[in-house]
């Protein structure tokens, strides 16, 4: 019988089993998404299908939406159909992680005989056919290859007929069927040293670490929201949209034992690819909740239970199938600051402002131009970027510049990314005056400018919000700047969709700042000038926005700037 | 075999300064001599010239006899983690002034809504940019306004700048640029220190070349000051030997080179530390061992592969969240790799949210120490359960000098620990211990990932303080059979350096397709990146043989980690595309079990590694062993696997003759630490005074 002691050393090992599932998967990984900027995730689960633990890398869209994965694989494969040597996969948005470009690897564990769990895990591929990455799609049909929940391996005998369709069907086929690949081989590190760790302990099976996990868990979460004061409370948030503004509204609700968010009143579905699945709502809804109220608590089936998220069918948050959905994070990444909307109503002094929220991606797509002297060597290039804007300001910190929140993904570095095609990024650098002015300063978002090298054309995917709706400040916070966006030429670009870019003009944009939080005026005056020391603001925001004097400015300012 | 430097200099002195001790070994020609004296943190040259005269009387000879010393110190690292550098500027691109601000856009810990990025080196009023522009295959974009420059300077000057970084974008493929910079500012202002990306780390990614940039100008002036103050301090001593300083990578630099690139001394002590591993490896003819460094607030663990440790192009120093990945400053230099917790013996415990125990990173450190060190702590800490697992003998701890309190340590743990959770005494300091020993279990196994290793096979060599105390349970938690406690354990850095081989890494980012192959300009760059580094090693050691290593870091298009492939001599001359490619297959395989059909393979960069021979050890005869039962004494111990208390045969480490074995459970004591042996398990004492552990009583290979 394993005691507390030893069962808390086993849990511990559980966390560090699927961080090296994860390191796997990160080594032997091809697209960019998963390697450099760490869209992936990978858990362990019990033979009911609980997830016990997640690694620490990954981002939570996918970290929460694949806590549900395998439930989906145990019904539709059947548990007494599953062998040792089996490697299962899917695609689908409702049964993955929300759209088709993230791909689920779930391998069952056997030990002497028995089923005693799982091993998942998910990454974004860097194509899957159809239109590509965008939000151009009208309907799934049109964003790719469906792989529904089947054997990727078959008693150790790899599916071949599988890899040939999908071979068939997308643009980098040697990268994707590599990435499956290492999904699988991700998953059998983590089996190797689970079955390690239970020779250690003379362990049959997980239910005891399983037992344990859960019931620490609903424990500590439970007391956590036990600790707070029961009531509930209601936000809206308007965002862009394709070409209609969506309108997000959430109810929270605190309850003695659970906290529930319910989106009744969200705008309906998009025509276009902005559309998201009931799974990645959840994800980030739970994940804005969690973080606020139970935050040291580790991810798993226990402790995300008493998060109760709800939205009615047909809502752009609950996207029936076949609904477009390649670009469901520009949506779902804003569900964390719509319930922080509630939530800061529930549990004032401990949420931030609004902030840019969705990651601000975009792709460019290069090809020679016709007739422009070329070196014969010269190809076509597809070139992905992952930045950020601004964070909400915090009740007593300001927000975080050009940081990625809530989702957990890196940038590229500007030189690998020049590296891949024959693109230019101009500039890339902190915006002025873009954080919301405040007590506490929104988070700066920031400026980049892409331009074809000569003699190629440039073709512009957006994939950007917050263009007509900015993040929102609190308690008298100002407004973060919105996101801008055209041609150097004075070209106009819309914030989503392909759009082709004169031939040597230079795309500018402005990425989105945060929120500010409290009242610009009482914003610490020694902070003010720094921030026009550094360049953050400029004296005239010092003037306009914090109520500074020109002498206020020139207190201890002998550097002076612009 | 020749070996110039150390026939025409026999006595050599090893010299580390530490955050706590400055740590002095002498090698003679009758031996080894060695010394902690207390860091003396305003002058540290101080702690030095005590350290040496000190050892020299105990040696009994003259300090000017000293041929050579070789010295490591945190000193830089301290200067980055404090942020007590010089008032720097950074130069770089226009539309790139906050490269080293923005980092990697990421949180480093997803599950914190008060989260706060360390602020950037060098604050933004001191970035200063330029119009310029270089592109990926170094074609000069946009031409460097030079009048910009010079208007600069002023700004500089006004804005009390002591040292300059210029970093610009792709400067790696190209530095003409930073090199033009340079030239323009060192002729008005010829005594500002100035310090080149494309010199101090030519890799590409900017976040992290502009960031190394950034440390090297910062700790420049500091560093120029120390080195030249120490010069000038051993010289009114009489001591003349040139001075030596152990890089990061392992190596060892000349004073002048470690002045001009100060960033590469940062992680010398821990270097040092592996470096004596290695050699103990090589004596021992183990060829895959983990080095096990346990001080009193970080341990670290490093892979030793045939006698060499693993080492990396980049690494993390001061770490502003829990130690935690990310939180730091990427330093792109080569280093030993290794991974650094925050588990030490000033470690403290607690409990977390979820009422279990958790363990560092934060320590008493010696000020004022865990609680049984009767210094005003109340904090349960890891001496404190050791103390009470019976590892450690209360009147006998550092030599006798630090009295150890149990009653201290039973009520710091009782009322924080054992208490709360309803545990017994015993089995809260046994958590304890467990704790922090799976925290480094974890460490090291995600580590072995990461390197694609496993640890299966491996020997452990464990030194520093509280490294003895831990190693058995963190072996038996990897699962690694033997352990090997060498002599002179609490020194073992300052060993290290004496052991180190002159050496010096040159690297380019040259990046190639192999579909794009061409050789002339690869056959360029290799000799370009030998010349340079055996330059490096030839002001030292101006006669010495040099050994040279080449690596091409390779992958497949798509991949983002690059894997090392090894290039001959024969083939730096005449590099060839379809050698590369099979090299590259071939390893590839090794690694990841099978090759990816019809993927082009590119090449991301390139090191050059020049080395004077390593010094041949003498190997380590077997010992004819013998059951040594005759104990200085008893003491009541706990079972560090089951946590059940038993009754240990208590040895003093200095009595082992070669050839003694101790059958455990025992605890063999010395002055600085105490070596545990597990029920079941066998020591032995062999012929160099190395502890030999088997932790399944299994004596073959001895």
């Amino acid at each position: 019988m394993l005691d507390a002691v030893a069962l808390q050393i086993m849990w511990n090992r559980l966390i560090s089993v699927v961080e090296e599932q994860a390191q796997a998967l990160i080594r032997t990984a091809f697209s960019t998404s998963v390697r450099e900027a760490g869209d992936l995730s990978a858990g362990v689960y019990d033979s009911a299908g609980n997830m016990l633990a997640q690694a620490v890398t990954g981002t939570p869209g996918h970290v929460n939406a694949m806590a549900e994965s395998v439930g989906h694989f145990m019904n539709e494969i059947g548990v007494e159909h599953m062998r040792d040597g089996d490697v299962y996969i899917t695609n689908d948005p409702w049964k993955g992680t929300g759209h088709l470009h993230d791909i689920t690897v779930v391998t069952p564990v056997f030990r002497m005989g028995k089923l005693i769990g799982f091993f998942a895990n998910t990454a974004h591929v860097v194509d899957v056919g159809g239109r590509g990455f965008g939000a151009d799609g009208n309907s799934l049909y049109e964003e790719g290859i469906q792989i529904p929940i089947m054997p990727f391996v078959r008693q150790g005998e790899v599916n071949q007929d599988l890899i040939r369709i999908i071979r068939q069907n997308v643009r980098e086929s040697d990268q994707v069927v590599g990435d499956i690949y290492a999904l699988a081989t991700s998953n059998d590190v983590g089996i190797r040293r689970l079955m390690a760790m239970l020779d250690e302990y003379s362990a049959a099976d997980l239910s005891q670490i399983s037992d344990f996990i859960m019931t620490r868990s609903r424990q500590a979460t439970l007391e956590r929201i036990a600790a707070l004061t029961p009531g509930s409370a209601s936000a809206k948030m308007d965002i862009d949209g394709f070409d209609k503004v969506i309108t997000i509204a959430v109810h929270v609700n605190i309850d003695k034992d659970h906290v529930s968010a319910d989106f009744t009143g969200t705008s309906g579905l998009d025509k276009k690819g902005i559309n998201v699945p009931m799974v990645y709502t959840r994800a980030y809804t739970c994940y804005g909740l969690k973080v606020a109220i139970a935050p040291d608590i580790p991810n798993n089936t226990a402790s995300l239970a008493p998060f109760v998220i709800t939205a009615p069918e047909g809502t752009i948050v609950n996207a029936p199938h076949p609904a477009p959905v390649a670009l469901r994070h520009v949506v779902g990444q804003m569900l964390p600051d719509v319930t922080f909307g509630a939530l800061y109503q529930l549990l004032p002094g401990h949420i931030q402002a609004e902030g840019a929220s969705a990651l601000c991606n975009f792709q460019v797509s290069l090809t020679p131009r016709q007739g422009a002297n070329m070196p014969p060597n010269a190809k076509s290039a597809e070139v992905l970027s992952f930045n950020s804007g601004g964070s909400g300001a915090r009740p007593n910190i300001d927000g975080l510049n050009a940081t990625a929140f809530p989702s957990g993904v890196m940038t590229m570095p500007v030189e690998a990314t020049e590296n891949v095609g024959p693109v230019i990024i101009r500039r890339k650098e902190l915006r002025s005056d873009s954080g919301g002015a405040g007590k506490w300063r929104g988070g700066l978002g920031q400026y980049m400018d892409i331009a074809a090298r000569d003699g190629y054309d440039l073709v512009f995917s957006a994939m950007l919000d917050r263009v007509d709706h900015p993040a929102r400040g609190r308690q008298n916070g100002h407004n973060g700047a919105p996101t801008t966006l055209a041609c150097d030429d004075g070209t106009p670009l819309r914030g989503k969709g392909r759009q082709a870019v004169p031939t040597g003009a230079t795309v500018c944009l402005g990425f989105p700042g945060g929120g500010g939080f409290g009242d610009p005026k009482q914003r610490d005056r020694d902070l003010v000038r720094r921030d026009v020391r550094r360049g953050y603001i400029s004296r005239d925001a010092a003037i306009r926005d914090y109520g500074m004097t020109e002498e206020d400015l020139n207190i201890h300012d002998s550097d002076g700037t612009s | 075999m020749t070996n110039n430097h150390t026939a025409s200099t026999p006595i050599r002195a090893g010299v580390d300064i530490g955050g706590t001790f400055t740590d002095i070994v002498l090698e003679t020609p009758n031996g080894q001599t060695s010394t902690k004296v207390l860091t003396t943190y305003t002058r540290p040259e101080d702690a030095i010239i005590e350290g040496l005269l000190a050892v020299t009387a105990t040696a009994g000879i003259k300090p000017s006899d000293i041929g050579m010393v070789i010295h490591g110190t945190t000193l830089a690292t301290n200067a980055l983690i404090e942020r007590r550098g010089a008032r720097t500027a950074l130069i770089t691109t226009e539309g790139f002034r906050d490269v080293i601000e923005m980092r990697t856009e990421s949180r480093f810990e997803q599950y914190d809504l008060n989260l706060v990025l360390p602020e950037a080196l060098i604050p933004r009023e001191h970035r200063y940019t330029v119009a310029e522009r270089i592109l990926a295959d170094g074609s000069v974009d946009t031409p460097l306004n030079e009048d910009h420059i010079r208007t600069l300077i002023s700004t500089m000057k006004t804005d009390g700048i002591a040292s300059i970084a210029i970093g610009l974008l792709h400067s790696y493929a190209n530095p003409v640029h930073e090199q033009r910079v340079r030239e323009i500012i060192a002729k008005e202002w010829p005594d500002i220190p100035i310090s080149l990306s494309s010199e101090v780390s030519p890799q590409m990614r900017e976040y992290e070349r502009f960031n190394t940039v950034a440390a090297n100008a910062y700790v420049k002036p500091i560093m120029e000051s120390y080195l030249m103050r120490l010069k000038a301090r051993l010289s009114e001593h009489l001591i003349s030997a040139p001075v030596f300083l152990m890089h990061s990578g392992g190596g060892i630099i000349d004073l002048m080179s470690a002045a001009t690139f100060p960033v590469r001394l940062v992680e010398s002590g821990p270097a040092g530390g592996a470096i004596f591993a290695a050699n103990i490896a090589s004596r021992f003819h183990l060829d895959r061992v983990l080095s096990f460094d346990m001080g009193g607030t970080t341990a670290k663990i490093c892979l030793i592969k045939d006698h060499v440790p693993k080492t990396s192009r980049s690494f993390e120093v001061a770490r502003s969240y829990r130690f935690k990945k990310g939180s730091g400053m990427p330093i792109s230099i080569p280093v030993i790799d290794m991974v650094e917790i925050g588990a030490g013996g000033g470690s403290i415990a607690g409990l977390d949210a979820m009422r279990q125990i958790t363990v560092g990173p934060e320590s008493a450190g010696s000020e004022p120490g865990p609680s049984c060190y009767q210094r005003g702590g109340t904090r349960p800490a890891v001496t404190d359960a050791d103390l009470l697992m019976g590892k450690l003998d209360p009147d006998d701890f550092a030599g006798g000098s630090i009295p150890l309190s149990t009653d201290n340590a039973k009520t710091a743990i009782t009322d924080q620990i054992a208490a709360p959770l309803g545990l017994d005494l015993d089995r809260a300091a046994f958590g304890i211990a467990e704790v922090v020993d799976e925290n480094m279990a974890n460490a090291a196994r995600v580590h072995a990932v990461e390197s694609g290793e496993d640890l299966g096979g491996y020997v452990m060599i464990a030194f520093g303080g509280a490294g003895p105390l831990h190693a058995v349970r963190l072996a038996q938690k990897l699962n690694i059979p033997r352990v090997l406690i060498p002599a002179s354990a609490g020194v073992g850095s300052a060993v290290g350096f004496l052991k180190a081989p002159f050496s010096f890494e040159a690297s380019r980012s040259l990046y190639l397709r192999l579909s794009d192959w061409q050789e002339a300009p690869v056959k360029d760059m290799l000799k370009e990146l030998r010349d340079q580094a055996t330059s490096f090693v030839r002001a030292s050691v101006p006669d010495s043989n040099i050994d040279i290593s080449a690596k091409a870091y390779m992958r497949y298009v798509g991949q983002g980690w690059e894997i090392p492939v090894e290039l001959d001599e024969e083939w730096c001359k005449s590099p060839d595309k379809t050698d590369i490619t099979s090299l590259f297959e071939e390893r590839y395989s090794l690694l990841f079990s099978r090759v990816v059909e019809g993927l082009d393979i590119e090449i991301t960069s390139w090191t050059v590694l020049a080395t004077t021979p390593v010094q041949p050890s003498p190997p380590i005869l077997a010992c004819e062993g013998q059951i040594n039962d005759h104990p200085i004494g008893h003491r009541q111990m706990m079972d560090m696997a089951s946590g059940e208390n038993l009754t240990a045969a208590v040895f003093a480490r200095k009595d082992l003759r070669p050839g003694a074995m101790i059958n455990g459970p025992a605890a063999i004591v010395e002055p600085e630490t105490t070596v545990l042996v597990p029920v079941g398990g066998i020591a032995l004492m062999q012929s160099d005074g190395t502890l030999d552990l088997r932790l399944d009583g299994d004596m073959t290979n001895a």
